[in-house]
């Protein structure tokens, strides 16, 4: 899998038209850079020392499109003291707030539920709080998503992802819509178990990243996008009507039909979510109704 | 610049429910907000949500039981407010498809919570929050209200009038996080403040790291007052590791404490004889601690959470998740173990004072989540009363500032009711006067040649923030991470659920310090794409400000009462502080004052009894 620098873009983000920067900046700018990598270098050499003490060793992947050094891709090796139940998020945050503030990355809740932190972690799509740095061989190699083009560092672009989302119809929409005061309506414990697993789904785009057929297809629905169109079709609430109609998106040329069975979403998705699974139901009812509907 | 009639800042609960109702009123709105909204801290919410949804319950009884949670300190028009209006808005979500737990007849399944006389907490699993979150989104992507998502708001656009009351918000300052642009976002209508909580300002918090508080910060740079901030609610059963939440759900469903010596000490030591772990978070964060520093602690450090004689069948049917938490973030099996907790800061009852239609007293500033304060939850919020205020709120700030008839709110906001001021008796100089970069240190943008138009003070704070920005990338200086963990470290010692009148002022001391410190800090990312070293630098100066308004409030109020203890008045003295703590931004530092209480309800007047469990 390769990760997906991309290609030198135009310099022309509308900040940059605005403040274009002075020669002077430039020049700051690269004397402050000399000045932080002489003080990398010096901690770095710092940490070598200690490396005798219990301290994990990571390579992360470094990207900038506007620095200089950072154009090109590179690694940059940084030897984190080790604390009992550290994750690898810990262990980015650790290299950031001691080593070097602008390594760069998206994190939030640190507890599995926001999905910002899912990274390639010693060749796997992991989340980063969701690690243990202890089940993982040194040195750690913490890459961005493959598959998806790099911003800067481990962050990667997910507006292809939302699309992706969006691109099902991803909002109740049930057949009927009552009138006046809503009330409330039943739902059987068996239906709710139903859907239960397909909405765990915390949007972290690792299942998309490690599927084969949505690198080679880019307007392939993906697994994500597919198990949240399963969400609503196997949801009792939503009516009949609605189905029809949600399972003719997932139908498409792009849909459910290019899955391969390959599991390679199921194995990585952080949540646990039976993609392949959900996938496979979803082509037994549209065969089913194509079927009906004959 | 960018143009709305209405602009959301923040798109957790109470943003996409605010942008949902003010997109059906017919206005054209738009989010701008820091995380893309599926990442909000929302999503964390674990136990439920509050709502008198059965005959035999009846919101008069979630009123009550809310009134004695905040230790009489809630205003009853908010509380009254969130109470009728949260089943209907329960019901709403399930007809969006909020996936909640069922029971055998079809029915949403609620669970007894701390302090509740009626088992009412609605509840999907143990991830009430992520479904509630998801659920929202996909009616805002159906609503198609423009997100601009990953846009750090900096500052808002407030004219500089004297008097708070008579100023007015025009849009907000935000930063592409992404390409590093600076943009006005000009809202016709009014803006609506829906940032979350400060939960950054401790070390060993339930929030996410991206809870810093701003806007209150911003807010409260503006000459909007900064309500009741000294009550934090610490809640008693956070992992001890990394503060992850391990939900009241726990014990709603019948989970035990123990000590290290294997005593039920809620009972054994007479915490709370009748209700025992159910008794309210402040009591049971309180009951833990006693524990520790009386030596029958687990490591010195926590004591033990019991869930296992509920059986897996129940556990994996109602907290599943409990299980994958306590598995992924603390090495331990819920099902043959007991977990490891201990109080973590969790929840600001204070923030941004609204009435109970969320509006501030700057006209079109609205606010409404954990950053706003109305006040539903005075001195300790309830366990799933903070998801119902999200909706209720939200959509009322929502409706309000698209231009829609609201009653004439009951709560005052601002100096325009009845107040008295009071004098800080801070042991070193407080506040900024005169901060580095700032158009003008009291709020307020002045537009050149005093333009007072919304379009040219817009783009006076946009000129400020810019230059604010190019300063700090520019200069050298220290990293802002060794500020903010020393600020972080100093309010959860001296500030955390036991207060003393020594450690408050060595707190305002450490804050001074960080305060000065922070006059040198920069940013050595010098990159304009996706600078989060840039961005965290503004959240610790946020952080700063609210640290030292949390501070200042606790130092004053010398009475216990909910969430805040003091040693020096272990009692709740009502003939003197039955009121609302007021700070505002006055020339760069903070200026003291009281509002009362309003415990006049409706029908009724609710009468300040002995709060016990
Ligand atoms: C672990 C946990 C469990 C909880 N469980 C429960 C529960 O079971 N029941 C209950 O009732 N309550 C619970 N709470 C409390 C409740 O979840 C929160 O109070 C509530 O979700 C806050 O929602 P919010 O919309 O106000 O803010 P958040 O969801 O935090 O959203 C804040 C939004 O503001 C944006 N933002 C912030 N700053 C900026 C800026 N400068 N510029 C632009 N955007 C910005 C962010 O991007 C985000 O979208 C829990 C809280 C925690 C932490
Ligand atoms: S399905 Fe799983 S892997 Fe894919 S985005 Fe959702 S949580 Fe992530
Ligand atoms: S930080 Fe939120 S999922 Fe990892």
């Amino acid at each position: 899998m390769s990760t997906q620098v991309p290609k030198q873009k135009e310099a022309e983000s509308p900040a940059e038209e605005e403040s274009a920067p002075s020669v002077g900046k430039q020049r700051r700018d690269q004397a402050k850079a000399e000045r932080r990598t002489a003080a990398e270098k010096q901690k770095e050499a710092a940490e070598k020392a200690k490396e005798a003490e219990d301290t994990y060793h990571i390579k992360v992947f470094r990207y900038d499109p506007e620095v200089e050094g950072k154009q090109e891709p590179r690694f940059d090796e940084f030897h984190v003291p080790f604390t009992k139940g550290m994750t690898v998020l810990d262990a980015l945050m650790y290299a950031r707030d001691h080593y070097d503030p602008s390594l760069t990355f998206r994190h939030s809740c640190r507890q599995a539920i926001c999905g910002s932190d899912a990274f390639f972690v010693n060749g796997s799509q992991k989340l980063g709080c969701k690690t243990q740095l202890s089940e993982l061989s040194e040195p750690v190699r913490i890459e961005p998503l493959p598959h998806q083009d790099v911003v800067k560092d481990l962050v990667v672009d997910m507006d292809h992802f939302y699309e992706q989302m969006h691109a099902i119809e991803p909002y109740f929409d049930p057949d009927e819509l009552p009138d006046g005061e809503l009330e409330e309506q039943r739902q059987t414990r068996e239906n709710r178990e139903k859907v239960k697993m397909s909405t765990r789904c915390i949007w972290c785009g690792a299942c998309m990243s490690s599927c084969n057929i949505a690198a080679g297809d880019n307007q392939y629905l993906g697994p994500a996008a597919i198990n949240k169109a399963y969400r609503f079709a196997m949801d009792e609430r939503e009516g009949e009507a609605r189905k029809q109609e949600r399972l003719k998106i997932i139908e498409q040329e792009h849909g459910v039909w290019r899955c391969q069975t390959q599991f390679s979403c199921t194995e990585v998705c952080p949540k646990d979510i039976p993609l392949t699974e959900h996938i496979q139901e979803l082509k037994r009812e549209a065969v089913k109704s194509n079927l009906k509907f004959w | 610049m960018y143009e709305h009639d209405v602009i959301v800042v923040g798109a957790g609960g109470a943003g996409l429910r605010a942008a949902i109702a003010a997109k059906n009123e017919g206005a054209d709105v738009a989010i701008v907000s820091k995380l893309h909204p599926v990442r909000s801290h929302t999503g964390a919410a674990e136990g439920g949500i509050n709502a008198a949804l059965r005959d035999a319950d009846s919101w008069e009884d979630h009123a009550y039981d809310t009134m004695k949670g905040s230790d009489y300190l809630g205003d009853a028009p908010a509380i009254e407010t969130l109470c009728k209006n949260s089943p209907k808005e329960v019901i709403q979500l399930e007809h969006w498809g909020m996936a909640f737990s069922r029971e055998e007849d079809g029915r949403v399944s609620q669970r007894p919570f701390g302090g509740l006389s009626f088992p009412r907490t609605t509840y999907a699993g143990a991830e009430t929050g992520h479904q509630l979150l998801h659920t929202m989104y996909e009616q805002l992507v159906k609503s198609g209200v423009q997100v601009y998502d990953e846009w750090h708001v900096l500052n808002l656009a407030v004219s500089d009038e004297e008097r708070p009351e008579d100023r007015t918000c025009h849009g907000v300052v935000a930063y592409d996080v992404q390409s590093g642009e600076v943009s006005g976002f000009r809202a016709r209508n009014g803006v609506i403040l829906a940032t979350g909580g400060p939960g950054q300002a401790f070390d060993h918090t339930t929030n996410a790291v991206s809870c810093t508080g701003d806007g209150q910060a911003m807010a409260y740079r503006a000459g909007v007052p900064l309500e009741d901030m000294e009550f934090i609610q610490f809640h008693p059963t956070s992992l001890p590791s990394t503060g992850v939440l391990i939900s009241e759900g726990v014990r709603g469903e019948g989970g035990i404490l123990y000590n290290a010596e294997g005593e039920r000490f809620m009972f054994e030591h007479g915490y709370a004889n009748n209700d025992g772990e159910l008794a309210s978070r402040d009591v049971v964060s309180r009951a833990e601690l006693t524990e520790v520093n009386e030596g029958r602690g687990i490591e010195d450090e926590y004591v033990h959470l019991d869930m296992r004689h509920l059986g897996e069948e129940r556990i994996i049917d109602r907290l599943e998740n409990i299980l994958h938490l306590a598995e992924d973030f603390e090495g331990v099996d819920g099902l043959v173990e007991p977990m490891p907790v201990k109080p973590g800061q969790h929840y600001a009852m204070g923030g941004i004072e609204t009435d109970e239609n969320g509006e501030t007293c700057v006209s079109g500033l609205y606010a409404a989540g954990e950053c706003a304060c109305a006040s539903v939850h005075g001195a300790n919020r309830l366990g799933g009363n903070a998801l119902p205020e999200l909706i209720v709120f939200g959509k009322r700030a929502g409706k309000h500032a698209a231009g829609a008839d609201l009653e004439t709110a009951k709560i005052t906001t601002g100096k325009r009711g009845e107040y008295e001021l009071a004098e800080i008796d801070s042991p070193v100089e407080l506040g900024e006067p005169g901060s580095r970069g700032d158009a003008v240190a009291d709020g307020g943008a002045v537009a050149e040649g005093g333009a007072t138009d919304g379009d040219s003070i817009l783009e006076a704070t946009v000129t400020a923030e810019k230059a604010k920005i190019e300063d700090l990338l520019e200069r050298d200086g220290i990293h802002h991470s060794e500020v903010r963990s020393d600020l972080q470290k100093s309010m959860t010692r001296y500030v955390n659920v036991f207060r003393e009148e020594d450690g408050l002022k060595k707190a305002l001391r450490d804050i001074r310090e960080a305060r000065d410190r922070y006059q040198s800090v920069a940013v050595s990312d010098p990159s304009r794409t996706f600078n989060t070293d840039l961005l965290q630098t503004i959240e610790t100066q946020n952080l700063l400000d609210l640290a030292e308004a949390i501070t200042v409030g606790a130092l004053a109020r010398k009475e216990f009462r909910g969430a805040h203890w003091r040693a020096e008045a272990q009692e709740r003295l009502d003939d003197e502080w039955l009121k609302h703590t007021m700070l505002s931004w006055n020339d760069g530092s903070p200026e003291l004052w009281y509002k009362p209480v309003i415990l006049e309800g409706e029908e009724k007047t609710y009468e300040p009894k002995i709060r016990s469990y």
